[in-house]
């Protein structure tokens, strides 16, 4: 059981690991996808830097320092987080589950929105981003995930007994590995999502079309936006809402950095990583007393 | 009055009937969201109470009202006025925005 995991390695999430960390809690951080500052090529604007710094050293050492702290730093990509008993959750990755009293998210400014047209009027209306929350209305129908990683997996995983039919759709994108008797692949590059009042069908590049009662989507990795969907966390335009405290609406579920919108910065994300590691802290000591 | 349960029984009488608006939360037991969506819902139910008519829908136990109003996520929180839905909120909403609808 971990007191706190936190989700993305950045400025944000490693700031939180080191206040949690430090107040001798049970920290363990999560991460999978690039960071924007790993993808930064020189920093010329952050304190302390006389002569600048490339984002893939500073990325780096900040792993390195959370490392050498003693925290759990694992490069493992979370498929999903459930509630588990009463103020507990549980955190799955590829590879493991994970107990947690507290999550913090700091996934970064990942848009997993597709841009294909008819997806967006549809949200709600066939479109889904949660298998585990909207699954009961397909029950016994043919339904369509888009994605292609071990994302889209998982939520064909949560549909495979509920649903009559799976098809997985790449949009042009390399085929999954999965294997399962109603679960098929359809790598075909896709046009638009069509339907009169919900989704209908599909069309393609090539000009055909595939009938289907719903499009769950699973692009890529998961970041704060979709699992903030699944748990029930207020969002705004594809961001976590918090307070100044980076509190989200659930108890115990904290959100900093770029995930939260504002200035997209270190300095900015540094704070409010600091800021949500230490509200965890004032959390967890309060649970336990 | 505060929160109401709607079932496909008392759908008619209670919502489509009703003077006003009525806010109607379609909700499942199993489904994460709408726990934090519950104590929203409850409030504005408090907070409106005697303007407004508050109430849920489980769509376990009445799927055939989850089907006519195409809901096909929950939670999904509808605004009724004169027997017509005028707004849907799908997920988890703030709770200022569907106060702004029933003001």
């Amino acid at each position: 059981m971990y007191d706190v995991i936190i989700i993305g390695a950045g400025p944000a999430g490693i700031s939180a690991g080191l206040y949690t960390k430090r107040a001798n809690l049970k920290v363990l951080i999560l991460y999978k996808d690039q960071s924007a500052l790993e993808k930064t090529e020189w920093i010329e604007n952050y304190y302390g830097f006389e002569n600048g710094i490339s984002g893939k050293e500073l990325y780096k050492t900040g792993i390195r320092q959370a490392k050498n702290l003693g925290i759990d730093v694992k490069k493992e990509e979370v498929t999903n987080i459930q509630f588990d008993e009463k103020n507990q959750y549980v955190v799955m990755t590829e590879k493991e589950s994970y107990k947690t009293k507290t999550v913090i998210f700091a996934t970064g400014n990942k848009k997993n929105t597709p841009k294909i047209k008819g997806i967006k009027e549809f949200e709600g209306k066939g479109v889904s981003y949660c298998a585990v929350c909207d699954g009961f209305f397909y029950r016994n129908k043919d339904v369509s995930i888009l994605g292609n990683g071990k994302y889209a997996i998982s939520e064909a995983n949560e549909l495979i007994n509920i649903a009559n039919s799976i098809t997985i759709l790449t949009d042009g994108k390399e085929a999954p590995e999965i294997r399962a008797d109603n679960v098929k692949i359809d790598t075909r590059k896709i046009r638009e999502v069509r339907g009169d009042k919900k989704v209908e069908e599909v069309e393609f590049d090539d000009n055909s079309t595939t009938k289907t009662d719903g499009i769950f989507v699973a692009l890529g990795v998961a970041g704060g936006n979709e699992f903030a969907k699944k748990l029930g966390i207020i969002t705004k335009k594809d961001r976590i809402v918090v307070n100044e405290n980076m509190e989200t609406n659930i108890p115990g579920i904290y959100a900093c950095g770029d995930c939260v919108g504002g200035l997209l910065q270190i300095s900015k994300s540094v704070y409010e990583g600091t800021k949500a590691g230490l509200q965890a802290i004032q959390y967890i000591r309060k649970e336990n007393a | 009055m505060s929160m109401l349960t709607f079932e496909e029984k008392n759908f008619k009488e209670e919502v489509l009937k009703a003077e006003g608006k009525v806010l109607v939360d379609f909700y499942a037991d199993w489904c994460g969201p709408c726990r934090m969506m519950s104590p929203v819902i409850d409030d504005i139910a408090k907070e409106l109470d005697g303007k407004v008519k508050v109430g849920k829908v489980n769509v376990d136990n009445n799927q055939e009202l989850a089907i006519k109003y195409d809901v096909m996520s929950i939670p999904t929180i509808m605004v009724f006025e004169k027997g017509n839905p005028i707004k849907t909120f799908v997920g988890v909403t703030d709770k200022q925005e569907i106060l702004d609808v029933l003001k």
